[in-house]
């Protein structure tokens, strides 16, 4: 398991340099890992409340991202997608008081889901079209979302007050079932059960098969497997899409319960650092998403214990994503490093 | 009369390959020269040398009888010769003055520049427009430029590497009257071509390569078609392939006819222009057909509708299926060299790999029927999980050539299907296609390598530039070899 090689030394790695920086700053390191570790996995509060919280909307996002980096598309729009399906979570949360729970948050998830679908459809049709990268209309639509997010809690959805930039809560009914004791939402069951699907879809099925012989050899698949890539790349894109949109959702019928700016810290773009660590690899990403979610959430402890800035706990994440981008990448790698380096000690012997 | 450029004894290898074993060739002043050879005979590697763009392993270069040593462009430039290159080295985003200025170094103000462009151009008898884009303009005037930029640095030695591949019949005529103008004024030109009649009309000596030697050096008036097309294509002594041809007159089943086009139009690959025009052609199963012709004529664009991989513009095509296509390009089009060797007879067979069944994949089913192929066609690999790149490029065609006939075809379409392999693997491929044929299967393939389509085919079909004839069956190797480099009759 090379990959589980490569994931421990970034995490090392990354704890490492935040230690010498919090030392270099003045901070006792000592104490602020302390607060880290406790604030992630301390305890039985910390871990469901905390870690697990943040985990769910990075798995599901994670997973989404894997299927579309896996069929060789870049969806950088996860926390566009993330946002429209929050807006279309939120307006049918507020609608929906009179269904029984079960209608309500099937109603409501699968508005989130279409909502991300819809939202990466012109990225999609562009690309088909016109040959537009998906890279920069899924990033550019990012920031669209962000504002329609703030049109909407400043206009149709703002709360009935209409003092406050943000929505009214969505009906108790539309809201998903917590683990009592913790504010732990049945949404991490459906982020693992989107981890077994698709495990099953990568490892079982001639679809997912075709998505990976797409994403290695675009050329390969449709001479030698007569796959049409441009088709496969495209449902590649709407899948991922549909996910995010699917996260957004969760997080606000499981978390949030309203809409409001800023209601994601960056999840669509960390999404995509948990995707590469995990190795676009269904259980890779889960256990990705579970380190981010507890960094994230150990981060929040630090601010509170140690009074350290929670964005230092950004360096350890740059760090993962830094390492992760040099495993796969197609000159890094543990072997082509070594040969590297033993190329420039040989050079060095002989000059 | 002493030569202006001289090449002596010189050697290339790459890797393993020969390129070039000892060629001598000389330019003379005032000449037209041709330098003729097939695909891989060493023509371009042999003016790379010249030009400084590829350092030879042996051998002297000589301008006015003066040893020198051009190891960049820039060095050879600076001798005063000039290189017109095959593809187009121009930056499409500056303009036509720009890219002359780029090329010849000039560090004027942008005024002067394009005076200096216009004049020039004007001068070498190639009027060019010093303000258009580069991007913008038609093929032929993008050649124009290219040369124009090449006798910007006041060459005096011209190389041009296959200038007329990319032109219409008209303007390569007055490509050429531009260099017989260039050669008056007192310059000497080398131009690297595959075309005969070309070489015949345009050229005062010529000089022929074959597999990395000089097979031919004369002028051009003692030579004809016949002898340059021999010279090009070898005696046809000592053929590589050393199977036998088995004519087995009994055959599975009364034939069918399993390919036939009437009437059929192919676009180019690229988009742009006709690869193809109005080509028929019956197979009947059993039958091996060949198709001879020089690279970029059309064959590719023929297999691959035949693949079904091109969906033609015009024409009947009828094709029995399932068809079996083994690309030319292993590892971008064959297989996936990322993926294991078992993962890509999955890839290969699709849907129709028997297991596969309601949209599921069974592994196991899949790896025990690659392994099967790896005994079968005795090809080195540690198992069916290793990754196809690890794999020799024999192997790797062997595990296509596996997979493809492991659909029971009907057809089989084939572009170069021993490419880069030794003669024991090329001959187990030839010997797997012919009991492919007699068990019924109807063959199209494509050689860039006359002696295989000669030793494998029934039949051979030639095709010059989108036209298809049939070579008669009392052809000769060399009569063959003639019509593949005749320029077709413009339509």
């Amino acid at each position: 398991m090379t990959a589980l090689r490569w994931a421990i030394a970034a995490i090392i790695l990354g704890v490492g340099v935040l230690a010498i920086g919090l030392e270099a700053a003045g901070f006792d390191a000592g104490v602020a890992l302390g607060s880290l570790w406790r604030g992630a996995f301390g305890s039985w509060d910390a871990f469901t409340s905390a870690t697990l919280v943040r985990a769910v909307p990075l798995v599901l996002i994670g997973l989404g991202i894997a299927v579309a980096f896996r069929g060789g598309a870049l969806n950088i729009g996860a926390e566009g997608q993330f946002y429209a399906g929050a807006i279309a979570a939120t307006w049918v949360g507020l609608h929906s008081g009179a269904l029984p729970p079960a209608a309500a948050i099937t109603l409501l998830l699968t508005s989130a889901t279409i909502a991300g679908l819809l939202w990466i459809l012109l990225p999609v049709w562009l690309k088909l079209r016109f040959g537009v990268l998906e890279v920069i209309s899924t990033l550019l639509l990012n920031f669209v979302a962000v504002s329609l997010v703030s049109l909407m809690v400043q206009g149709p959805l703002q709360e009935h007050e209409r003092i406050y930039p943000q929505s009214d809560a969505i009906a108790e009914s539309a809201r998903l079932p917590l683990l009592p004791g913790s504010r732990l939402h049945a949404g991490l069951l459906i982020a693992l059960a989107g981890g077994v699907i698709l495990w099953f879809l990568f490892s079982r099925t001639l679809w997912g098969f075709r998505l990976r012989a797409v994403g290695l050899g675009p050329r390969a698949a449709e001479v030698s497997g007569r796959i049409d890539s441009r088709r496969v790349g495209a449902i590649a894109l709407l899948v991922s899409g549909a996910v995010a949109g699917l996260a957004g959702g969760v997080e606000l019928s499981g978390v949030s319960y309203a809409l409001f700016q800023n209601l994601s810290p960056g999840y669509g773009f960390t999404g995509i650092a948990v995707a590469l660590l995990g190795g676009l690899h269904p259980i890779g990403v889960v256990v990705a998403g579970l380190l981010f979610g507890a960094l994230q959430a150990g981060a929040g402890a630090m601010q509170r214990e140690a009074g350290i800035p929670a964005v230092s706990v950004y360096v350890v994440e740059a760090v993962i994503i830094v390492v992760a981008l040099l495993a796969t990448a197609p000159r890094g790698g543990w072997t082509s490093l070594q040969g590297a380096v033993r190329k420039r000690i040989a050079r060095r012997a002989t000059a | 009369m002493t030569p202006v450029l001289e090449l002596a004894g010189i050697h290339k290898r790459f890797g393993p390959v020969h390129a070039l074993r000892g060629v001598d060739f000389r330019l003379a002043p005032g000449e037209v020269h041709a330098l003729l050879g097939e695909n891989g005979a060493g023509k371009s590697t042999l003016m790379q040398v010249a030009y400084g763009l590829t350092r030879p392993d042996a051998g002297e270069l000589r301008v006015d009888s003066v040893t020198r040593r051009v190891s960049t462009p820039r060095a050879a430039r600076s001798l005063g010769i000039g290189m017109v290159h095959q593809h187009f080295t121009s930056v499409p985003a500056l303009t036509v003055a720009e890219n002359v200025a780029l090329a010849a170094g000039w560090r004027v103000a942008p005024r002067e520049i394009r005076e200096r462009t216009r004049a020039l151009s004007e001068r070498i008898g190639l009027p060019l427009d010093p303000d258009q884009r580069a991007g913008r303009l038609s093929v032929s005037f993008k050649q124009r430029l290219e040369i124009v930029k090449a006798l910007a640095t006041e060459a005096r030695i011209l190389l041009l590497d296959e200038p007329t591949a990319v032109l219409a019949l008209a303007e390569a005529e007055e490509l050429m009257e531009m260099i017989r103008a260039f050669t008056l004024r007192g310059g000497s030109a080398v131009l690297i071509t595959h075309k005969l009649d070309e070489a015949l009309r345009a050229a005062d000596r010529v000089t022929v390569l074959r597999q990395g030697t000089v097979t031919l050096m004369s002028s051009v008036s003692e030579q004809t078609v016949g002898s340059l097309a021999s010279a090009m294509i070898g005696a046809s002594a000592g053929s590589p392939f050393v199977v036998s041809k088995t004519t087995s007159s009994v055959k599975a089943e009364t034939p069918r006819e399993a390919i036939r086009f009437d009437a059929l139009e192919l676009s180019r690959e690229s988009g742009y222009g006709i690869a193809i025009r109005h080509g028929s052609l019956s197979v009947q199963s059993g039958e091996i057909v060949g198709v001879a012709a020089v690279e970029g004529n059309g064959q590719r664009e023929l297999l691959r509708a035949v693949a079904g991989r091109i969906v033609p513009l015009r024409g009947k095509l009828q094709v029995t299926q399932p068809v079996a296509f083994i690309p030319e390009d292993r590892t971008s089009e064959g297989l996936i060299p990322a993926l294991s060797l078992t993962e890509n007879v999955v890839l290969g067979l699709g849907k129709d790999g028997p297991w596969v069944r309601g949209g599921r994949i069974f592994w196991r089913e899949a790896e025990a029927r690659t392994k099967q192929l790896l005994t079968e066609l005795d090809i080195v690999a540690t198992g069916p999980g290793m990754h196809a790149a690890a794999l020799s490029g024999g192997n790797q065609q062997k595990l296509i050539v596996a997979r493809e006939l492991s659909r029971n075809p009907a057809v089989i379409a084939a572009e170069n299907p021993t490419r880069g392999l030794d003669i024991s693997a090329a001959a187990d491929i030839h010997a797997r296609f012919r009991s492919a044929a007699e068990a019924g299967a109807a063959v199209l393939f494509h050689s860039a390598d006359l002696d295989e389509v000669l030793e494998l085919a029934d039949r051979v079909v030639v095709v010059v530039r989108g036209v298809m004839t049939e070579a008669p069956p009392t052809a000769s190797r060399e009569e063959i070899g003639a019509m593949m480099l005749r320029s077709a009759p413009e339509a």
